[in-house]
């Protein structure tokens, strides 16, 4: 593997010659040199990896290693594409992808439950995403007539999570 | 011992990080990778990878039994953890040493001390090192009765936290439940350890740390950094050494970080975390980060170091090479994190599939990164894509640099954050130096979207 001196070595040689594309590819990579097109004496850099992983067994008795490890990366739920009902319900989207929290805490009251009036600014959820916490408002206010996913789920971005009945109208 | 045979407990950058060192040492990679990790550009360099577990990390990477179990299957000789998940986990270290295996980080019972912040509190004042007023909290009461006597601003820390996790700042009453709350949800997910503190906010601070090295006998440091350029505890750009320190006061944060190494008989790379109160020229001790950091390149910029190399050769028992004389300090070195961030959308996180990466290249120039066309930014893990390091004579020449690397930088199919390290690059309050840890909130303040709400209706 490369380092970046094994790279300033190469550009040091490149820069003496009129070169605008440097390819250099080995069994495991290939790395793409190109003059930068926003100041003179600039580079940029391109790498692509070859080939699969060399796996190795695990302690070899996991009967779902073979089977999780075909299946993608995070298999998303199918996008609830329910049409919106017409009959005036609000729906509480996923604002991003993660796992979806009903209560602040593990063994905290639930934000919502079904029958909660909640306010535009009310937090309803939280979504766990990379590491952080996101709040998630219902929008709109309403009551809630519907939460679509279990505590600890996994959602895909825009998904609907709740759906609210308008309230006063 | 000879390490010949490595595990790799990790993931991103930082894992191919370290199979680029351990494979110019000659020594065997195996990564350990969750079903989230078996293409991604380290498990294809590693010699070797071994499934650990499922996509979510408390499956794989954050489970204990599983990583112990991966590197004994592979029969690794050694096991690197990285940083994050369990890289200052002391069970994992006793785990390892029961297993014959060599960790390689310090020992189970300095980690333990210092990953219990509260225990390295105490340890940092028997070394004579100033921390910041506070104390532990169990419950509201509790945080109610600690906060009365501390005064608003507080920070609610997760006691086994670190990294900038489970870290909140509270600004009134109101705020404290709902805060605390949060704070011990993520203290819990995030680290397996519900326990939080609170800590006197320090206004207009600055976040300066000190790279430590020691062998268990000897202890140096490697200079300073400055970290202070942070959203959401999270550091965004970091610079070696810290810029604005008199020679004096520098001095006198090494000797601190020192002192607190040698109380420690610190074995193995760790950062000594300080905050720096600049209107008075005063420091306190934040934590011990027992680990290599996400950082460390402008450290190793500015000395010439390979800290993954010298981890490595710590943990196989060889006495500190600098004993004698520290290495010299040279120039000024720039971190940009590039992080898969939304920047329309309050920064929210961006997984998805990255199509297209051009990164900067040349002089002075360093790209420690996992991505390439094709890779995968699972939604399991951190944002973080790619850190970009730039070195240069002095800290002007280092930013113009930087500056322009980052104009070559094209990143596409996730939302990333480059935009956003070009407008602090061009801020004058950034160039003159010194900023503090309130900096880049404020600069957002300055212009910033509203965040996006979520509804539709």
């Amino acid at each position: 593997m490369l380092t970046h001196e094994d790279v300033e070595e190469i550009l040091r040689l490149l820069d003496a010659t009129p070169v605008e594309q440097f390819e250099l590819e080995t069994a495991h990579f290939k790395l793409t040199l190109r003059r930068s097109t926003t100041g003179a004496g600039r580079w940029t850099q391109e790498r692509q990896s070859h080939g699969a992983a060399d796996m190795l067994p695990a302690s070899g008795s996991d009967p779902t290693a073979s089977v999780d490890a075909a299946a993608p990366a995070a298999a998303p739920a199918a996008v609830d594409a329910e049409p919106a009902a017409d009959d005036g319900r609000l729906e509480v989207r996923a604002p991003l992808v993660g796992s979806f929290y009903r209560a602040p805490k593990p063994g905290a009251a639930p934000f919502v439950e079904i029958g909660s009036e909640v306010g535009a600014d009310s937090v309803v959820a939280i979504i766990e995403t990379m590491k952080l916490m996101n709040s998630v408002y219902a929008g709109a206010a309403g009551r809630v007539v519907e939460i679509c996913i279990g505590d600890g789920g996994f959602v895909e971005q825009h998904q609907v999570l709740m759906r609210l009945a308008p309230v006063g109208a | 011992m000879k390490i010949r045979r490595l595990f790799i407990a990790n993931r991103g950058e930082i894992a191919l990080r370290i199979i680029r060192t351990a494979q110019r040492l000659g020594i065997e990679t195996i990564l350990g990778a969750s079903d989230a990790d078996l293409d991604s550009v380290p498990a294809r360099l590693a010699d070797h990878c071994v499934r650990i577990g499922a996509a979510p990390a408390a499956h794989s990477y954050l489970d204990l039994g599983a990583v112990i179990g991966a590197a004994r299957a592979v029969a690794a000789d050694a096991l690197h953890p990285g940083y994050g998940f369990l890289s200052e986990n002391a069970t994992l270290a006793r785990a390892c040493q029961a297993a014959g295996i060599v960790f390689v980080g310090p020992d189970a019972a300095t980690l333990q001390a210092v990953g219990d912040k509260l225990d390295a509190r105490t340890h940092a004042a028997a070394a004579g090192v100033p921390v910041v007023p506070g104390a532990a909290v169990g419950t509201l009461v509790e945080c109610q009765q600690q906060v009365s006597g501390l005064g608003y601003p507080i920070l609610i820390k997760a006691v086994g936290g670190g990294g900038g996790r489970g870290l909140r700042r509270v600004d009134s009453a109101a705020q404290l439940a709902a805060a605390l709350a949060l704070a011990i949800s993520e203290a819990s997910a995030g680290f397996g350890d519900p326990r939080v503190y609170v800590e006197r906010y320090v206004t207009g601070g600055r976040h300066v740390e000190v790279q430590l090295l020691g062998d268990g006998n000897n202890v140096i440091h490697l200079g300073t950094r400055d970290c202070s350029v942070q959203r959401r505890y999270q550091k965004l750009i970091e610079e070696a050494p810290a810029p604005g320190l008199s020679a004096a006061l520098a001095q006198r944060m090494s000797d601190a970080a020192v002192a607190l190494g040698r109380q420690l008989r610190y074995r193995g790379a760790g950062t000594v975390e300080f905050l720096l109160d600049t209107s008075r020229d005063e420091f306190y001790f934040l934590e011990v980060n027992a680990r290599i950091q996400v950082e460390h390149p402008v450290t190793e910029m500015t000395t010439g170091v390979d800290l993954v190399a010298e981890q490595l050769a710590i943990a196989a028992g060889l006495p500190l090479r600098f004993a004698a004389a520290e290495p010299a300090l040279r120039g000024h070195a720039l971190e940009c994190r590039i992080n898969a961030e939304d920047l329309a959308y309050d920064m929210r996180p961006s997984p998805g599939r990255v199509s297209r990466a051009v990164f900067p290249a040349g002089h002075g120039i360093r790209v420690d990164t996992h991505i390439e066309a094709g890779a995968s930014v699972p939604p399991f893990y951190d944002s973080l894509l790619a850190k970009i390091i730039v070195h240069a004579a002095d800290r002007p020449a280092a930013i113009d640099r930087m500056a322009a690397a980052l104009a070559d930088c094209q990143i596409s199919g996730v939302a990333v954050n480059t935009a956003l390290h070009a407008r602090i690059l061009a801020d004058a309050g950034f160039r003159r130096g010194a900023v503090d840890t309130g900096y880049l909130q404020q600069l957002l303040a300055a212009s910033a979207p509203k965040p996006a709400r979520s509804a539709t209706g």
